[in-house]
C-alpha cells in the first residue's frame, strides 16, 4: 500500500509540475506565434493521449482516429453555425453521439487483430472523410465550412489565442489527470494485461472485448471533444485536416513520444506540431527531412522521445568512442 | 526539463534570424501563404515561383520608391491547420504588411479571420466566390471567379442550342466550386443538367462515369477538374467513342494538359485567362504587355511555361506594388489603395476593385479557346 | 445505350483496374507472407516504376524495352536498399512501429521523388497503339491487354515459384514460423530481403504497365497503394488467385459503384464492403484463416 500511495505521490508531483510548466508557458511567448502553436499543440496533445489509451495502453492500433476529432469539429460546426445551437451542449451531444458510433462499431472492428484492425480502422477513416467531402448540403464540401462561432461563457468570448491556451490547455490538463488515473486504477492494469496477451488477460478474468470496447468508446470520445474545441478555435473545418494523413500523424506522434506514456504523447505532440515551424528553414525538402526522422526516431529511440532521451544520453556516455552500431 | 530546453532553442534561433534580419536596411516585408506541396501544389508551386520572380524583378529595378521588398513565403500544404499557424507567424513574428495567397479557398477562409482580427490586407490566389462574398475589409482577390468561366461555357452551349449536358467534376475544392456554380447558372441559360457525377482527385479511370453520361442522353459534356484528372476523362472518352462536345475548366488551360491526354485533347473547348494566348491577341488587347512579359519572364527563370495560376501572384504582387507606390506601407494604407485600384490589366484580367467589389474582375477575364492541333485557338 | 451495354462497360472497366489492384495487392502479400510486415510503402514502388520509365525514356532516350528493364531494376534496387537500410536494423521492433517505419520510408521515397523529378505529372505512350477494342458491348484498349497479360503471367510465376521451388518452399517456412525456419538452416535474414526485392519489381512492373493509362507523378502511389492493400486484405494476404480475385472484385465495386450508385461516394461503397468482409470473414474471402499470428 505505501508502495501504490509514494507512486500516486510521485505522479501527482509529475502533474503538478507539468500543470505550472502550461500555466506559465505563455508569459515566454510574450503574445507570438508560438503562442497560438501551442494552442495547436493542446489540442494534439488531447488527441495523442486519447489515441494513446487505446495504441499505448490496450495496443489496439487506429489508423483512423482522424475521423472521430473530424466528426467532432464537423458536428460542432454544423449544429452551432447551421443551428444555433449553445455551443458547449453541442459539444456534449456529439461527443456522446461519436462515442455511441465508436462503442458500436468498435465490436465488430475490434474483433480484428493487427493489420486487419490497421485496415479497418483506416476503411473508416477513409468513409468518413468522403462523407465530409461529399454531403456538401452539409458540411460545404471540400472548401470548408466556415463562420463557426468562438466558444463564450456567459459574456466571455474566447476569441484570442491567449483565451483559447487557457481553455484548450484547462480541457487537456484535466483529461490527462483523468487519464492518469484511469491507467493507474484496475482498467489500466486490465488494459495491460490486454496489450501483453489476450488470452492470458482473458484467463485472469478480464472482460477483454467489453474492455478494449469501452477504451475504444472513451478514446472517440476524447477525440471529438478535440474536434469541437478545434472548430471552435479555428471558426472553419476543411476535409484535409481529417484525412489519413492524419491519423498517421496522430499515431506517430504516440509513437515517438513514447507508447503507454501520457507525458509522452505531449512531447510527440508538441514535436509534430513544431516540426513544420523547424523544417521551414528546410523549404522544399522538408516531407525528405519528416521522413527519415520518422525512420530515424523509430530505429533509434523506439521507445519514443520520453525513454529514448534518457537511454540515449546513457548510452552515448557509456559507449563514447566505441564502434558503431550499423550492423547490430 | 526537456521540453523547456526546446523551447528555448526555438526562442534562441528565431531571435537570431530575427537580429540577422534587422541588420540591413529594411525592406516592405510581404507575406506568401502558398500550397507548394500536398494536392494543391499544382496551384502553389507556379504563384510561388512568380511571386518570388515578380519581387526579384521590382527589387532590381530599384524597389518601390527605393525601398526594396522581402517575400516571405510558407508553404500550407493545402491544409487549414498549417495555414493558419503560418498566417499567425507572418503577421506576429514576420510582421509583414501585407499577405499574398493562399491557393486554395479552404485555405483562404481558414485564414481570413485570422487576418481580419490582425487588420491585415491579403490578396488571395484562390476562385471561390465566397473569399469576398461577402466583401471583407481586408481581403481581396485576384484569381477569376468560377462563376464567369461557368458563364464563358454556358454562353457558348446556348449559342450552339445545346440544352441538355452532363458535368463530370472533382471532388476537391476547385472541383466541388465548379460544380456549385454549374448547377447554380444554369437554369438561368436554359440549360439542363441531366447526368451529375464526380470522381477523385487520383482516380485512374473514368470509364464508369462516362459510361453512364453516354447513356443519358446529355447532348455535351462539361469536366472540372486539374491535372492530370481531366486527360484521363478525354482519353477515356476516346476510348469509349463518346462523340459528344467536351467542355473543360480553365484549371487545364496550360499545354502540359495536351501533353498528357495527347491525341485525345483535340476538339476539347475551354474557358481560360488569356495567358496561353496572349501572342494571338490583337495589339489593341489591354493585357497584352503584361502577358507577354509575364510569359517570357517565367520562361526564362524556371525554363517552363507561364500558366494563369502563376499569374495570379504576378497580379496579386503587382497590386500590391501599385498600392505601395500611392500610399506607403502602411497595412491600413496599403488597403484602401488596394480598394482604389482601377483598370490595372494584369495577368488574370483588367483589375477594377471598389469598396463593394474586392474581386474585381468581369466576364472579359476569360476567353473561349479550342484545343486544334495540339494547340490552343481562340474561339471567337 | 442501354443498360445492359453500360453494365457490359462497367464490368469491362471494372476488371481491369482490378487487375491492376491485384498486381500491387501481391507485392503486398509476398512480403507479409515472407515477413509479416505491412509494407505501407509498397506504392511508391508502384510510383518508381512509372516515373523511372519516363525518366529513361524521355531524359535519356532509351528505347522503351531498355527502359522498361531499367526501372524494374532501379526500382529493385531501391527496396532492397530500404529493407537493408530500415527494416533489417530493426530487431524484435513491434509491428506498430513496422506499420510506422514503412510510412516513414513511403514519405521519404516520394519527397525524394518529389524532389528530383519535381510535381508535374508525366504521359506515357502506349505500348501498342490507342485504337480502342470492341470486346461484345464494351471497349478496352489494347494497353489493358498488357495488364491482364502481366498479372497473369506474374500470378502464375509466382505460384510456381512459392510451390516448386527451394527458396519460395523456404520463404513460405519463414512466414509460418520464423525462429524454426532459421533452425532449419533457412537464412531468414535473405529471405526477407528476397521478398522486398520481389515485390518492389512487382510493384514497379505494375507502375510501368498502367502509366500510359493513368499517366505518373511523383505522388500516384499513395492511393494506389491503399487500393492494393485493400485487394491484399479480401484476398485474405495469399500471393496467388485470393488477391486477384480481391482486386478484381474491389474494382467492379468501384465501377458498378460509380456508374450505378454514386461517383462520389465510390471509395465509400468499396470501403463499406470491404469492411463488412473484415467483419465477417476477418482474414478475407478465400483464406482458411490459418495464418493468423498471436
Amino acid at each position: 500500500m505505501t508502495k501504490l500511495r509514494s507512486f500516486l505521490k510521485h505522479e501527482m508531483v509529475k502533474f503538478i509540475l507539468f500543470t505550472i510548466l502550461i500555466l506559465f508557458l505563455p508569459l515566454a511567448f510574450k503574445g507570438g506565434y508560438l503562442l497560438n502553436v501551442f494552442v495547436f499543440v493542446g489540442i494534439h496533445t488531447l488527441l495523442a493521449v486519447a489515441l494513446n489509451l487505446l495504441l499505448g495502453y490496450a495496443g489496439q492500433i487506429s489508423l483512423g482516429h482522424a475521423a472521430f476529432f473530424g466528426l467532432g469539429a464537423y458536428a460542432s460546426g454544423i449544429l452551432t453555425a447551421t443551428h444555433g445551437q449553445n455551443p458547449w451542449l453541442a459539444m456534449a451531444v456529439v461527443a456522446a453521439a461519436v462515442g455511441t458510433l465508436a462503442f458500436i462499431i468498435g465490436f465488430p472492428i475490434l474483433k480484428l487483430k493487427g493489420h486487419y484492425l490497421a485496415m479497418a480502422t483506416l476503411g473508416f477513416g477513409i468513409i468518413v472523410y468522403i462523407a465530409f467531402n461529399e454531403a456538401v448540403e452539409l458540411t460545404g464540401g471540400p472548401s470548408g465550412f466556415s463562420g463557426i462561432p468562438n466558444l463564450s461563457l456567459g459574456g466571455f468570448s474566447f476569441d484570442t489565442d491567449f483565451k483559447n491556451y487557457y481553455l484548450i490547455w484547462g480541457m487537456t490538463l484535466v483529461t490527462i489527470l483523468l487519464s492518469l488515473n484511469l491507467v493507474n486504477s484496475r482498467i489500466g492494469r486490465g488494459l495491460k494485461a490486454i496489450h501483453d496477451s489476450e488470452v492470458a488477460a482473458r484467463v485472469m478474468g478480464v472482460n477483454v472485448r467489453f474492455l478494449k470496447v469501452q477504451i475504444f468508446a472513451l478514446s472517440a470520445v476524447i477525440s471529438s471533444i478535440a474536434g469541437s474545441l478545434y472548430a471552435h478555435t479555428m471558426t472553419f473545418v476543411s476535409p484535409t485536416s481529417f484525412g489519413f494523413n492524419f491519423s498517421v500523424e496522430l499515431v506517430t506522434m504516440v509513437i515517438i513520444g513514447g507508447l503507454g506514456s501520457i507525458y509522452g504523447s505531449f512531447l510527440g505532440a508538441a514535436l509534430l506540431t513544431f516540426l513544420p515551424e523547424i523544417l521551414r528553414a528546410f523549404q522544399d525538402y522538408d516531407i525528405v527531412v519528416y521522413g527519415l526522422l520518422l525512420i530515424f526516431m523509430t530505429l533509434f529511440m523506439p521507445g519514443g522521445l520520453v525513454r529514448g532521451i534518457p537511454a540515449l544520453v546513457g548510452q552515448i556516455v557509456s559507449r563514447a568512442g566505441a564502434g558503431s552500431k550499423a550492423d547490430a | 526539463m526537456l521540453k523547456k530546453s526546446s523551447f528555448i532553442l526555438t526562442f534562441v534561433v528565431s531571435l537570431a534570424l530575427l537580429a540577422g534580419s534587422a541588420l540591413a536596411a529594411p525592406p516592405i516585408k510581404i507575406g506568401g501563404l502558398f500550397a507548394v506541396t500536398g494536392p494543391a501544389s499544382f496551384l502553389g508551386e507556379p504563384e510561388r515561383n512568380t511571386a518570388q520572380m515578380v519581387v526579384n524583378g521590382i527589387n532590381a529595378a530599384g524597389g518601390v520608391k527605393g525601398r526594396k521588398l522581402e517575400l516571405i513565403a510558407y508553404d500550407t500544404q493545402g491544409d487549414a491547420t498549417k495555414a493558419v499557424q503560418a498566417a499567425n507567424r507572418l503577421i506576429k513574428e514576420d510582421k509583414v504588411a501585407a499577405i499574398i495567397g493562399p491557393s486554395t479557398t479552404g485555405d483562404t477562409m481558414a485564414v481570413i479571420p485570422v487576418v481580419e482580427r490582425a487588420r491585415i490586407p491579403m490578396i488571395s490566389c484562390a476562385a471561390g466566390s465566397k473569399i469576398t462574398e461577402p466583401v471583407k475589409k481586408w481581403i481581396f482577390k485576384t484569381a477569376q471567379n468560377d462563376g464567369l468561366a461557368v458563364a464563358r461555357i454556358y454562353g457558348d452551349l446556348k449559342r450552339k442550342k445545346i440544352s441538355k449536358i452532363a458535368i463530370l467534376t472533382v471532388s476537391d475544392g476547385f472541383g466541388s466550386s465548379g460544380r456549385e456554380q454549374l448547377k447554380a447558372q444554369a437554369s438561368a441559360y436554359g440549360i439542363r443538367i441531366v447526368s451529375d457525377d464526380t470522381y477523385g482527385p487520383k482516380d485512374t479511370d473514368m470509364t464508369a462515369q462516362l459510361t453512364k453520361i453516354k447513356g443519358s442522353g446529355a447532348q455535351a459534356v462539361i469536366c472540372w477538374g486539374t491535372n492530370p484528372g481531366p486527360a484521363v476523362v478525354a482519353r477515356n472518352a476516346k476510348q469509349l467513342g463518346l462523340k459528344l462536345p467536351l467542355y473543360m475548366s480553365h484549371g487545364v488551360s496550360s499545354k502540359k494538359f495536351i501533353g498528357l491526354a495527347g491525341g485525345a485533347a483535340e476538339g476539347i473547348l475551354l474557358p481560360s485567362g488569356r495567358v496561353i494566348v496572349a501572342d494571338l491577341l490583337p495589339n489593341s488587347d489591354r493585357q497584352k504587355k503584361s502577358l507577354l512579359a509575364f510569359v517570357k519572364d517565367y520562361q526564362k527563370h524556371y525554363k517552363a511555361e507561364g500558366d494563369h495560376f502563376g499569374g495570379h501572384a504576378w497580379d496579386a504582387i503587382m497590386l500590391l506594388k501599385g498600392a505601395i507606390e500611392r500610399g506607403g506601407e502602411n497595412p491600413a494604407a496599403i488597403r484602401d489603395q488596394l480598394e482604389r485600384t482601377r483598370g490595372f490589366a494584369g495577368i488574370g484580367g483588367v483589375f477594377s476593385y471598389s469598396p463593394s467589389d474586392h474581386a474585381g474582375l468581369t466576364k472579359d477575364a476569360f476567353v473561349l479557346v479550342e484545343i486544334r492541333k495540339q494547340d490552343f485557338a481562340l474561339v471567337k | 445505350m442501354h443498360i445492359g451495354q453500360q453494365i457490359a462497360q462497367y464490368l469491362l472497366s471494372g476488371l481491369s483496374t482490378g487487375a491492376i489492384y491485384a498486381l500491387i495487392g501481391v507485392g503486398f502479400a509476398i512480403i507479409h507472407n515472407a515477413t509479416g510486415i505491412i509494407n505501407f510503402a509498397q506504392g511508391e514502388f508502384v510510383m518508381l516504376g512509372g516515373m523511372f520509365t519516363v525518366f529513361f525514356l524521355t531524359v535519356l532516350n532509351l528505347p522503351l524495352l531498355v527502359s522498361v528493364i531499367l526501372a524494374i531494376a532501379a526500382s529493385t534496387i531501391a527496396g532492397v536498399a530500404f529493407e537493408r537500410l530500415a527494416i533489417r536494423p530493426m530487431k524484435n521492433a513491434s509491428p506498430i512501429s513496422l506499420v510506422i517505419i514503412t510510412v516513414g520510408g513511403s514519405i521519404l521515397i516520394r519527397g525524394i521523388a518529389m524532389l528530383v523529378w519535381g510535381k508535374d505529372t508525366h504521359a506515357l505512350e502506349t505500348f501498342s497503339g490507342n485504337e480502342p477494342i470492341q470486346l461484345g458491348e464494351a471497349t478496352i484498349l489494347p494497353q489493358h491487354l498488357w495488364i491482364f497479360a502481366v498479372t497473369t503471367v506474374v500470378i502464375i510465376c509466382s505460384k510456381l515459384y512459392f510451390n516448386y521451388t527451394i527458396s519460395g518452399k523456404a520463404m513460405r517456412a519463414c512466414a509460418y514460423n520464423s525462429r524454426a525456419a532459421g533452425l532449419v538452416g533457412i537464412d531468414v535474414r535473405r529471405m526477407v530481403l528476397f521478398s522486398f526485392a520481389i515485390s518492389s519489381a512487382m510493384g514497379s512492373m505494375a507502375g510501368i504497365i498502367i502509366a500510359p493509362l493513368t499517366m505518373t507523378s511523383y505522388d500516384v502511389g499513395v492511393m494506389l497503394g491503399l487500393k492494393g492493400f485493400c485487394a491484399a486484405i479480401i484476398g485474405g494476404m495469399s500471393s496467388g488467385l485470393g488477391t486477384v480475385f480481391g482486386g478484381v472484385i474491389l474494382g467492379i465495386l468501384e465501377s458498378l459503384g460509380a456508374g450505378i450508385f454514386s461517383s462520389g461516394y465510390k471509395d465509400a461503397i468499396a470501403f463499406i464492403i470491404l469492411l463488412i468482409i473484415l467483419f465477417i470473414r476477418p482474414h478475407g474471402l478465400f483464406s482458411k484463416g490459418d495464418t493468423e499470428r498471436v
